[in-house]
């Protein structure tokens, strides 16, 4: 531990403390998901390509990105109005709004799942006003985005609110003193300044609804090609006992969420460019 | 473009921003709003922008009624007191910004708009940087860029709000002789708010003395210096020591009755000597010597009364008398100024 | 007559800061508050209301039955022990992370994090190839007569993993924009290591703890996916609460799926009350 030890630091602990990190980290989160690249591994190319790109396999990845992205979309047009809903204009009931925006993070998925199913059902509390209209939601690909539109909700409003609160009143103020309407003041200075987190909790929603499943599958359906989602893919694998094609399939989905993560990250750099 | 300033009175919850404020401001000129924090001056300030609305009163631009126009319409420039300049784009996006939200009918083509903001930044002499970020710049050349990108839209009046306030010393002295050379070129109505008496001073045409939502005097530099018209003026704009009572003094700016009249002496003011003159030096006791640099500062006690009154020497004559703490002087007060008791500081 | 005055006054002045005009402020409130009734109260209100559609007789009988019971139990022997660990966890790992600097800072807080970005799904089934009968430790775990997936410590491990990051990601940003300074203070007047902490750096970071403890149990407690995967769904033996759920739902037993869901839901309101006071004291001590 020598290596790590920070000069002219006298606090205690650090030895013992950053050992134990390791330690507890490696055991539980490493070593496991090492399990997973090295069950894959084990499969031959040839093999790994059959199966991560079987007809059903592509249909789901297809369904469970296609619908992320959709929602991922909603959440960040949604996400921005809420977010600037609830920091710039004052209305009865502020507070309880905009703690019930956490809902999805503390509501478990499998309750989300059979609520969703239900109120969007075609006699549900909002399905039975859509269905006369054609639009079917729960048991259909469109389920599948509203499920993960709620799961994903939180992150766009969590990540653009403290953005907006911090917004200098003085830049609004520069703009309309230079003749600047508030449209102009909106799309030239205040969306700029948003953007990278407006695509900070793009990103996150999306990741979060890529692998979501609990809350997706009362709602989906689940019809091979038309609305399975990648996640139920490997458990259907699983319970036919194919480990190695659940494996190669989970690995897949793995590698999109890290690339997913990268970006993020890449975004929060970003975002610190203008600083001073 | 002048301004007129009629009873404007504006109230934040129960506090008492502004209370009928009335002021001329005559073209061409370059006005220093001074006070304290809390005196009104910033939202004065902001209310002749458009940007607060006052609860009663009028705004007017060369005669005209401007109280309903919004700040979109008032083509006034305002820098910011940290400069609100647009952090994502460059300095010359900045400085084009009012130029390039005009409607397509005003707005000038884009090579008028490069020639412009190019002819601004030279004027503001940082020509060399329209392609960096604000963040890139220091202090002093934010607040060039953010007072170019307020005159890019060739404002009726220019507006500053604590214009040097978040510089360092020196770059605040230059910035301040600076903005009065630009001033004496361009010739537009100026309006700047600031707590710095000297800054006010030295750069100004005329000075609006404020205080608690009210304006306590307004007048050129010399006037509110030589001439303050009641004790906040003349405590505001220099330190001053006072006596109770009226001192026998020749000359002595006399103002009000005689009861409870209270003198005031700037400590500049204040003259020391070994043994009295004639029968107008007052005798008092050395307590404490400060040495400031240039001058020295010495607290003493008179005797006659106990009172404390601070003395401002220079060094050389502080040399010459050979001060000690703890002797016996004699103060000697020059230019007295007598105001009633209830025109208290 | 003062007092009426000046609430005008203000009112007044807030509607003249440059904003956009009243319509398309009112339009806007009402457009975001349709989509979070569409999204968030209509389905939370729904899980009640199917709870109690039979009456409250029904509801308790769905509760009082012997899986439920076992299905509630496992659950907060899950949390019990998972919470806890992760707890000791967060808070070393905030410890060192946040009080010193050293190379590789940033990828451990990534390492840390990971488990954020794996679907549950993976998280159940890594431990699965793991322990499961074709793993690693199969053979071995076999020949002990020892099993873990499919039974309860399998639940408990995914539980840990899916849960990993909630209490040391609260606490490293806190503890890093407290600084160093009070630490040292207290060593400097001559407090040992461990009295620091527990009478310096404890006291103020405790409001993080219970906000990342709220938030890392309301996940414990309502795992879904990665416990699915390892649990094997034994009745009265290896199902959780969100996993009795399922089986209610799926036998088609509504009533008492969203009895037992509404637990689940208000618990769920708890968290939400917990969470919203824990941030409030927590800006607060930052003095934002």
């Amino acid at each position: 531990m020598k290596l790590f030890k920070r000069h002219n630091n006298v606090l205690p602990g650090f030895g013992p403390t950053m050992g134990y990190t390791l330690l507890y980290l490696s055991l539980l989160v490493l070593i496991p998901l090492s399990a997973l690249i090295f069950k894959t591994a084990g499969l031959s190319w040839h093999d790994f390509v059959a199966v991560v790109t079987a007809p059903r396999v592509l249909a789901s990845y297809k369904v469970t990105f296609g619908a992320a992205l959709a929602a991922a979309g909603i959440n960040a047009l949604f996400g921005v109005l809420v977010a600037w809903v609830l920091v710039r204009y004052p209305f009865p009931g502020k507070r309880l709004v905009d703690a019930l925006v956490d809902l999805p993070f503390a509501l478990p998925t499998a309750v989300a799942g059979i609520t969703l199913a239900t109120v969007y059902s075609a006699n549900g509390w909002v399905g039975r006003y859509l269905e006369p209209h054609g639009i079917k939601v729960a048991f259909t690909p469109l389920g599948i985005i509203v499920a993960m539109t709620f799961i994903g909700l939180p992150f766009v409003v969590r990540t653009v609110q403290p953005v907006i609160e911090e917004l200098d009143s003085e830049i609004e103020e520069a703009a309309a003193c230079l003749g600047a309407n508030r449209l102009q003041t909106f799309r030239r200075v205040l969306f700029p300044l948003l953007l990278p987190s407006v695509l900070t909790g793009f990103a996150l929603a999306f990741a979060r609804a890529v692998g979501e499943y609990g809350s997706i599958i009362f709602i989906a359906g689940n019809m091979p090609m038309v609305s399975e989602i990648t996640p139920l893919v490997i458990i259907t694998k699983l319970e036919q006992y194919d480990y190695q094609g659940a494996t190669a399939v989970a690995t897949v989905m793995l590698v999109a969420s890290f690339v997913i993560l990268l970006i993020i990250n890449l975004l929060q750099k970003w975002s610190r460019r203008y600083a001073d | 473009m002048s301004i007129e300033v009629e009873n404007i009175h504006k109230q934040f919850g129960s506090f008492t921003a502004l209370n009928d404020v009335t002021l001329s401001i005559p073209s061409g000129e370059l006005v220093a709003l001074l006070g304290p924090s809390g005196s009104g001056k910033t939202t004065l300030l902001r209310i002749i922008a458009g940007l607060e609305r006052a609860d009663s009163g009028r705004i007017l631009f060369n005669g005209e009624d401007t109280t309903e126009h919004h700040v979109r319409e008032r083509k006034v420039g305002f820098v910011f007191q940290h400069y609100a300049l647009f952090k994502h784009m460059t300095v010359f996006d900045n400085v084009a910004f009012g130029l390039n939200v005009r409607p397509r009918g005003t707005r000038p083509s884009k090579s008028e708009i490069n020639a412009k903001v190019m002819d601004l930044l030279r004027l503001v002499q940082l020509e060399g940087l329209a392609q960096r970020y604000p963040a890139q710049l220091s202090g002093g050349q934010r607040q060039r860029i953010a007072l170019a990108r307020a005159l890019a839209v060739e404002p009726q009046v220019l507006l500053l709000d604590e214009p040097f306030g978040a510089l360092d010393a020196q770059v605040r002295a230059e910035l301040r002789r600076w903005l009065r050379k630009l001033h004496d070129e361009i010739h537009v109505t100026s309006v700047f708010v600031t707590h710095d008496q000297e800054e006010a001073l030295e750069v100004a045409d005329r000075i609006v003395v404020m205080n608690k939502g009210r304006i306590e005097q307004a007048g050129t530099p010399d006037l509110v210096y030589d001439h303050p018209a009641n004790p906040f003026v003349l405590n505001f704009l220099g330190n001053v020591n006072l006596f109770h009572g009226r001192l026998n003094q020749p000359g002595a700016d006399q103002h009000g009755a005689d009861e409870n009249a209270v003198s005031y002496v700037r400590s500049h003011d204040i003259e020391i000597e070994r043994s009295p003159q004639d029968s107008t030096a007052l005798k008092a006791e050395i307590r404490h010597i400060q040495k400031l640099g240039p001058s020295v500062r010495v607290t003493l006690a008179i005797d006659a009364t106990g009172e404390f009154i601070e003395a401002e020497l220079t060094r050389d004559v502080f040399k010459n008398l050979g001060l000690q703490q703890s002797e016996q002087v004699y103060v000697r007060p020059r230019q007295v100024r007598v105001f009633v008791e209830d025109y208290q500081i | 007559m003062s007092a009426p005055t000046t609430t005008y006054a203000a009112k007044a002045n807030d509607n003249h800061r440059i904003t956009e005009p009243a319509l398309v402020r009112w339009g806007l409130t009402v457009v975001a508050l349709v989509f979070l009734a569409m999204f968030l109260v209509l389905p939370l209100a729904a899980v009640f209301s199917q709870a109690f559609e039979k009456g409250l007789d029904v509801y308790l009988t769905a509760l009082k039955e012997p899986d439920t019971l076992s299905s509630i139990k496992l659950t907060l022997i899950t949390a019990a022990v998972a919470v806890p660990l992760n707890l000791v966890f967060g808070v070393m790992a905030a410890w060192a992370i946040a009080k010193f600097t050293f190379p590789g800072k940033n990828l451990l807080i990534t390492l840390i994090d990971l488990p954020f970005s794996v679907s549950p799904v993976i998280s159940g089934l890594i431990f699965v190839l793991l322990f499961g009968r074709q793993g690693w430790l199969g053979p071995w775990l076999d020949a002990h007569d020892t099993k873990i997936v499919f039974a309860v410590p399998g639940i408990i491990l995914a539980t840990i993993f899916v849960t990993f990051p909630f209490i040391a990601r609260e606490l490293i940003p806190l503890m890093e924009a407290q600084g160093r300074d009070e630490e040292e203070a207290a060593l400097v007047l001559g407090a040992s290591g461990l009295q620091t902490f527990f009478r310096v750096t404890l006291p103020n970071i405790k409001w993080g703890i219970i906000y990342g403890v709220i938030l890392c149990n309301a996940r414990a407690m309502g795992e879904f996916g990665a416990v699915s995967v390892v649990s094997g769904h034994i009745r009265g033996s290896t199902n959780t609460v969100p996993l009795h759920v399922e089986i209610l739902y799926n036998e088609y037993n509504y009533t008492a799926a969203f009895a037992v869901a509404s637990l689940l839901a208000f618990l769920a309101l708890i968290t939400l009350v917990v969470k919203t006071v824990a941030e409030w004291k927590v800006r607060q001590q930052l003095g934002r």
